[in-house]
């Protein structure tokens, strides 16, 4: 039997599955490095939110008649983002909702995966940042010593039932300190993670770290992440030259989730351009929207809007960023590009 | 290659590395085919007009004289491949698919196959009009895949000058080497045919451009080239698909072709390695085209390596000879990145064939038969060597809307290199997307007119 194939009869050997698996492995240290310093309630927090993003994506494929789409990994991930951008003592029953919100109004609502114009994980969080107020703004300090054998008393509030505050749980987050009791976070300190702040984003070295190993295994694109990196440095460097008490380039950098936002959350692919110029393009939104909400707005981080306003540009991005074809040579650069007979 | 190479030579942005996979057939000295029993010999071989059968049934043939004449410009002539009688003329399956129709030369046993001579011409003495119709003549078309007529190509409009002969010696597909050992072992007959083409063309130069993964093939043309002042031989990255002339234009002279556009228009012509030195060698001896080399390899095969072939051997007998063993699941004529499978083991070798790939079913490509979703990740916006935005093209595809594939984002520059299928994480078939929603459009055009 003779099979009839088109070309190309080769193939390139890295599958969607193998790049979400690879992401997922990316995610893995950051999330030891959360359950080490925040203890069962981040563990718990993961696995919790993580399961209701699983199970609302197999419930939507039940009744939309659709393949199980588990093995792409991609519902793990959202899961695990979601999970990453949540306050350490933030009730599980909220963060269950915010699963089931980030998969069927972020994904499934699209059309499940490929066709979400927002980040999933982001949108989930929107919704609770917008619901439950106050969970999402209580922030309890890493390393207590009781973290792995006792619940923050937060987490297991019953659900349908507002989280009462206890004494002795609660610490601001870095950029919380600075916006509104003028104290600044050692760099070195944001750097490594031993400051408060949501379970996933507290290390930027270890967010670097993962995101680096990503970008030097081709599964991931550079330009993003540096378009952000390289505008939030020129942007909050000019604010700073001009007045600082702004908080310097590499405060910015490494403080609130901009690390994580921009590492894996603006690099989603699907809510992301596709053309070069666009991502760059993208990438400045993103920094330029973080850092007037940072600076300006009402709430001390910005990043979540920020990406999920740049994603609503997206499709507007793409138009008017599409590359010169090759053969496409404007009348102007045709001397330039040295064709004899034009 | 190696990574010093990255900086040492040119090569153009975006395209992608594949595994070259060249070595089973690299170092095979080009070796010579018997003739099979029954020769197929389609009257349509390359683009354009298909030849004129001048032989009837029962009639004898010579090795080596004309069979079929060219019927007009854009048509070339057919040569008997070898001595024996016309069988018969009739319909007879080809590598494109519907049958066509072919003559069946029975050979005679393999002693008498001296060719027919013909008087040796004095190149030197031809007039630019003479020269090309000598190359019409021969019945050449372009050897390295595409079969366009090769006089065609050298009948550049009058307004247009050509100042530079481009020598295609990339063979940027894998697994072929035909071009390579033509390179090692011919390299007077390359040097002579380049010649020849500046020529005809009134070029003043030549440049053969060679992937670094042959740099024995470059150090071999060096060591010819004394005598030959304005060839020049210039090493370029190994870099798929770098092979395609517009691409090797813009890598060896910095001029793009524009859009739709051909690459005299930029004073260029290019000619690939075995188109030219087939030409060298027959054009003096004012003899025809009647066999070709071709690289047999792949899974199962006991002897790969490089064949000259007589025309219209059927595939059957190619793979019994070089010791075939095992089911074929799936027969590639030319390259794996563009050539086109076979249903059926009486597809004859024709003019425009570069090799043989077998795959048996164990070892076909991996082919996952899962289809997800485009997650945009944009590896194809990466690898499009026209720069065109693959993904989107791929999802107005699937939304049918032809008319904005074609004028918005450019969907007829698409060369089908296959660049944005191979890297598609996705496994979306982009390619046969692309060439569906092509021959629509075209289809619609012609109604249109």
């Amino acid at each position: 039997m003779i099979e009839l194939r088109t070309s190309p009869h080769m193939k390139g050997n890295l599958s969607l599955p193998q790049i979400m698996r690879h992401v997922v492995y990316a995610l893995l240290p950051i999330c030891a490095f959360a359950i080490y310093q925040f203890g069962i309630s981040a563990l718990a927090l993961i696995a919790v939110v993580t399961t209701s993003c699983v199970l609302t994506e197999t419930l939507f494929n039940y009744l939309a008649d659709k393949k199980n789409s588990l093995h792409d990994y991609t519902a793990v991930i959202t899961g695990i983002l979601l999970a990453l951008t949540l306050p350490p003592g933030f009730p599980l029953w909220m963060g269950a909702v915010a699963g089931f919100i980030a998969i069927s109004m972020g994904k499934t609502l699209f059309g499940g995966m490929g066709f979400n114009l927002f980040n999933p994980a982001l949108l989930g969080r929107a919704f609770v940042q917008a619901a439950f107020p106050a969970a999402i703004t209580s922030w309890t300090p890493g390393g207590m010593a009781e973290r792995f054998t006792q619940f923050i008393p937060s987490s297991l509030t019953l659900p349908f039932t507002a989280p009462v505050a206890v004494d002795g749980f609660s610490g601001a987050t870095p950029l919380a300190l600075h916006k509104f009791e003028a104290t600044t976070t050692p760099v070195t300190d944001l750097f490594l993670g031993f400051s408060s702040g949501s379970i996933g984003e507290t290390s930027s070295l270890l967010i670097l770290a993962c995101g680096a190993y990503l970008i030097i295994r081709g599964i991931m694109g550079w330009r993003i992440p540096a378009a952000i990196f390289i505008s939030t440095i020129l942007i909050s460097g000019v604010f700073y030259l001009f007045d600082n008490t702004f908080p310097s380039p590499l405060f910015t950098l490494t403080s609130g989730g901009l690390m994580l936002g921009a590492l894996f959350m603006a690099t989603d692919p699907v809510s992301a351009p596709v053309t070069p110029a666009g991502m760059w393009l993208f990438g400045f939104l993103i920094a330029a929207m973080t850092i007037i909400i940072r600076l300006f707005g009402g709430l001390p981080e910005g990043i979540m809007y920020a990406i999920l306003f740049a994603n609503a540009t997206v499709p507007l991005i793409e138009v008017i960023t599409q590359p010169r074809k090759f053969g496409h040579i404007s009348k102007k650069n045709s001397k330039k590009t040295g064709n004899a007979n034009d | 290659m190696g990574i010093l190479n990255l900086f040492k030579y040119k090569t153009f942005t975006h395209g992608i590395h594949l595994p070259d996979k060249k070595e089973h057939t690299r170092d095979q000295k080009i070796r010579r085919l018997p003739f099979a029993p029954e020769l197929i010999i389609p009257l349509s071989q390359s683009f354009g007009t298909p030849a004129k059968a001048i032989v009837s049934p029962g009639q004898e043939v010579v090795r080596g004289e004309v069979i079929a004449k060219a019927d007009g410009f854009m048509s070339v002539p057919i040569h008997a491949p070898a001595s024996g009688v016309i069988k018969e003329i009739g319909l007879y399956p080809t590598a494109r698919g519907p049958k066509t129709e072919a003559m069946i030369i029975k050979t005679w046993p393999g002693a008498s196959q001296r060719s027919a001579s013909f008087e040796p011409v004095n190149i030197a003495s031809l007039t630019h009009e003479q020269l090309i119709q000598a190359v019409q003549d021969t019945g050449m078309v372009g050897l390295g895949g595409a079969g366009f007529p090769t006089h065609v190509k050298l009948s550049v409009p009058s307004e247009y000058s050509i100042d530079t002969l481009v020598v295609n010696g990339c063979e940027c597909e894998p697994y072929l080497t035909t071009d390579h050992r033509l390179m090692l072992e011919h390299p007077a007959e390359l040097l002579q045919g380049t010649y020849l083409l500046m020529k005809a063309l009134g070029a003043e130069k030549a440049i053969i451009g060679i992937e670094d993964n042959k740099m024995d093939a470059v150090q071999a043309i060096k060591d010819k080239l004394s005598g030959f002042e304005h060839i020049q031989v210039i090493p370029v990255q190994t870099h798929y698909p770098q092979g395609s002339e517009k691409l090797l234009i813009k890598v060896l002279l910095g001029r793009e072709v524009p859009s739709g556009g051909f690459p005299y228009q930029v004073g260029v012509v290019v000619q690939n390695i075995a188109t030219i030195t087939q030409l060298g060698k027959l054009l003096p001896k004012n003899e025809g085209l009647i066999e070709r080399v071709i690289t047999v390899t792949g899974t199962g095969i006991d002897k790969p390596g490089n064949y000259i072939v007589p025309l219209g051997t059927p595939i059957r007998f190619l793979l019994d000879h070089v010791g075939f063993s095992g089911k074929a699941s799936h027969l590639i004529l030319g390259g794996p990145m563009m050539g086109s499978t076979v249903a059926s083991l009486d597809v004859p070798i024709t003019k425009p064939v570069s090799g043989l790939l077998v795959f048996n079913e164990k070892s076909v490509e991996k082919v996952s038969d899962e289809i997800y979703p485009c997650i945009k990740c944009a590896r194809c916006v990466d690898a499009c060597p026209m720069h065109l935005n693959p993904s989107l093209l791929g999802q107005l595809a699937t939304k049918r809307e032809y008319e904005p594939m074609q004028e918005t984002y450019n969907l007829m520059d698409c060369f089908e290199c296959g660049c944005c299928s191979y890297v598609c994480p996705s496994n979306i078939p982009l390619v046969q997307y692309f060439r569906i929603s092509k021959s629509i459009l075209r289809e619609r055009a012609r109604e249109e007119a």
